[in-house]
């Protein structure tokens, strides 16, 4: 098993490497200059000279090794740096310091170049750290609310098979399936904001939880995209475990157990659940990436301030150095997740060991 | 047994042997398919409304002969025939059943036209993607030596970020398309050609798995043994039998590539402004949705029925052409 995930965990580099290049390639191919708001006063010597030290003169393959230098050498480092000095956690352990190096001509400790972002000319990472929280708190949500409500269709829906509960449950599930966010996003603010007047239709970010009354408030502004993004979940994943119950219903092993004269509940909830849940656990571990891009719309629709928001804007903005990191980021959600998903296959499966 | 010897008839030996009611006509595959396709109620219903909403884009024009972009600012803001019902005061008129928006555009003809470019550039992108899928997966499925390397190949383009992407690849193309084919064809080919290059794994990943299967069967070995080419082995034996999962793939493709191009344009990166679509209404509909909730609803239901009715149509198809579940 071991073997089998350091196996797979070396097959990601490659991956990783491949849609880095990918969306390099995709973002060198693109017009637009970032020297193109530099004033036509400038003269053109001077303007050669800021292209070199920005680095466009060098050759293609160099730019893209220093890309990911950038990436995955510097940026982490200022990463922990961040998590021993300001993070809510991990404060209190000493302060790294890793983002320092020592100038030989200054003579003193100063910060490394990082990526800086062309819109708001402050490091990306920075920029991302900041957004991430409001993010996680909608899409996490969401995703532990959709599986909280459609494990149990799931289950119910396969053990009355063609029931009417089943029947609805397949209706409902194709309308998940088949109505896109950026129309139940809409659909629910009429509904419950306008109509009905119950939930706030903007997400308000800088909205701070101090009391009970502000937490009832976060709660509720909360509600709306929460729905969106776990009607989506819901819909995927009580179908996965409705089938994945109604194979495991036929098996032998069942009626064994009903032959020995367990409890209906116990067949159910423990032998049935238990094997079912394996093919279901990997689908919900390779869904995460996807409700990440899911979000992008949502967080459109109602004003959350997250990456998906982010990206959008940098997109518009032209912020080049921007939508190249937030994409990266979710290719390697893609890729870790694809891999966790691999991984407790095997665990969870003793039949498929790949080894 | 009884019946059998009642009607042996001494005088004619043979009589056993013949049918007592006329042979029926040999059953086609395709008319079993359909049989059991209409077993599936909301595959029917869900084939029935692609059929009326392609025709209803496709002749819509002819029919209803107001041109989509006309403005008409005296009418602006005119509500749907329906809100009479129950608000007499509402500024209706009935040469325009739908409404007008707020630059007084006709919505039923802007509907119509909006949906036929959604239906275009769904149909368009699920066909490249279909022969993108099929292409890779019959290669990788038949030739052994390009197997490896087409596989790893859908892995990586299936652990892309998809829709980040496909917004970076339409932001970043738009002008040069756009000047060399016009502003909606060119906005159209990247559309088509993002989507579709974007969506074909699954079904290389299907056709491969079942090409795989069919490669050992005997038919293909009679093939082999009588000298058929590769390529013909390919095209006449191997493609009509992987045309069920390829036909249940292309709906899946046609409700992704819908839904995709109405995020894009909702997101504000899709087609100019005066080129409608259902997801460009939508977006632009739901600043003022709380005066006018029938411009966000008509295009939200109008794409959310199709993309129901395409998902409808793949499940019945599946059941259908699927031998192990038919005549049951």
């Amino acid at each position: 098993m071991l073997a089998f995930t350091i196996r797979r965990l070396l097959f990601s580099i490659p991956t990783l490497l491949f849609i880095s290049i990918i969306i390099f390639g995709l973002l060198q191919l693109a017009p637009g200059d970032p020297m193109a708001q530099v004033p036509l006063t400038v003269p053109p010597e001077v303007k050669q000279k800021m292209r070199e030290a920005l680095g466009l003169g060098a050759p293609i393959h160099i730019q893209y090794i220093k890309w990911l230098n950038q990436f995955f050498i510097v940026e982490p480092q200022f990463l922990i740096d961040w998590i021993t000095n300001k993070s809510f956690l991990f404060s209190w352990l000493p302060d790294t310091q890793l983002g320092m190096v020592y100038d030989v001509e200054l003579e003193k400790f100063v910060r490394q170049q990082r990526n800086i972002s062309w819109q708001t000319r402050s490091p990306i990472m920075d920029i991302i750290i900041q957004r991430i929280p409001q993010t996680l708190w909608v899409v996490a949500l969401a995703y532990v609310v959709g599986i909280l409500i459609s494990l149990p269709i799931g289950i119910y829906s396969a053990y009355k098979h063609y029931s009417i509960f089943d029947q609805t449950g397949t209706f409902v599930t194709m309308i998940g399936f088949s109505i896109p966010p950026f129309f139940t996003g809409p659909l629910l603010i009429v509904i419950f904001s306008v109509t009905l007047g119950w939930l706030p239709s903007i997400y308000d970010t800088t909205h701070v939880v101090n009391d009970w009354a502000s937490f009832k408030y976060q709660l509720s502004q909360m509600i709306l995209p929460v729905m969106v993004l776990a009607l989506q979940t819901t819909a995927q994943i009580s179908r996965y475990m409705r089938s994945a119950v109604l194979d495991n219903l036929n098996q032998d092993y069942v009626r064994t157990a009903r032959a020995k004269g367990l409890k209906e509940s116990v067949v159910v909830m423990v032998h049935v659940l238990r094997n079912s849940m394996i093919p279901v656990i990997t689908v919900i571990a390779l869904g995460v990436p996807s409700i990440f891009g899911g979000a992008i719309i949502t967080e459109n629709v109602f004003g959350v301030n997250g990456i998906g928001q982010l990206l959008i804007t940098a997109l518009f903005a032209n912020d080049i150095p921007m939508v190249m990191t937030i994409t990266f980021i979710f290719a390697i959600l893609i890729v870790i997740f694809n891999l966790i998903a691999d991984v407790l296959y095997g665990v969870l499966d003793p039949r498929i060991r790949y080894d | 047994m009884t019946d059998r010897l009642s009607d042996f008839d001494e005088n004619d030996p043979y009589s056993a042997l013949r049918d007592k009611e006329p042979p029926r006509a040999p059953r086609n595959h395709w008319l079993d398919v359909w049989d059991q396709f209409k077993k599936h109620k909301g595959a029917v219903f869900g084939g029935g409304f692609l059929i009326f909403i392609t025709l209803a884009v496709l002749l819509g024009p002819y029919i209803w002969s107001v041109e989509p972009q006309k403005l008409d600012i005296r009418n602006k803001d005119v509500r749907p025939i329906w809100t009479s019902i129950w608000d007499s005061s509402a500024k209706v008129l009935w040469h325009r059943p739908f409404g007008t928006d707020n630059l007084g555009r006709d919505i039923l003809a802007n509907m119509i036209a909006g949906g036929r470019a959604s239906m275009a550039v769904g149909w368009t992108a699920m066909l490249l993607s279909l022969i993108i899928g099929a292409t890779v997966g019959i290669l990788a499925g038949y030739f052994k030596k390009l197997d490896g390397f087409l596989m790893r190949l859908t892995d990586l383009f299936l652990s892309l970020p998809i829709l980040p992407l496909l917004l970076v690849a339409v932001t970043l193309f738009r002008q040069p398309l756009r000047a060399n084919f016009g502003p909606e064809g060119g906005m159209f080919i990247l559309i088509v050609v993002v989507v579709g290059l974007t969506s074909w794994m699954q079904t290389a990943r299907i056709v491969r798995g079942d090409i795989l299967a069919l490669k050992e069967r005997e038919f293909i070995l009679a093939a082999h043994s009588i000298g058929t080419t590769s390529s013909a082995i390919i095209w006449r034996h191997l493609l009509p039998n992987v045309i069920s999962p390829i036909m249940v793939s292309a709906t899946l493709g046609l409700a992704i590539a819908i839904i995709t191009e109405s995020a894009l344009s909702f997101l504000g990166v899709g087609f100019p402004s005066d080129f409608p679509t259902w997801g460009k209404m939508l977006a632009d509909a739901v600043p003022r949705m709380e005066e006018y909730p029938e411009r966000v609803l008509l295009p939200g239901v109008a794409i959310s029925l199709t993309v129901l009715g395409v998902n409808y149509l793949g499940d019945g198809l599946r059941d259908a052409l699927d031998p192990r579940i038919r005549g049951r």
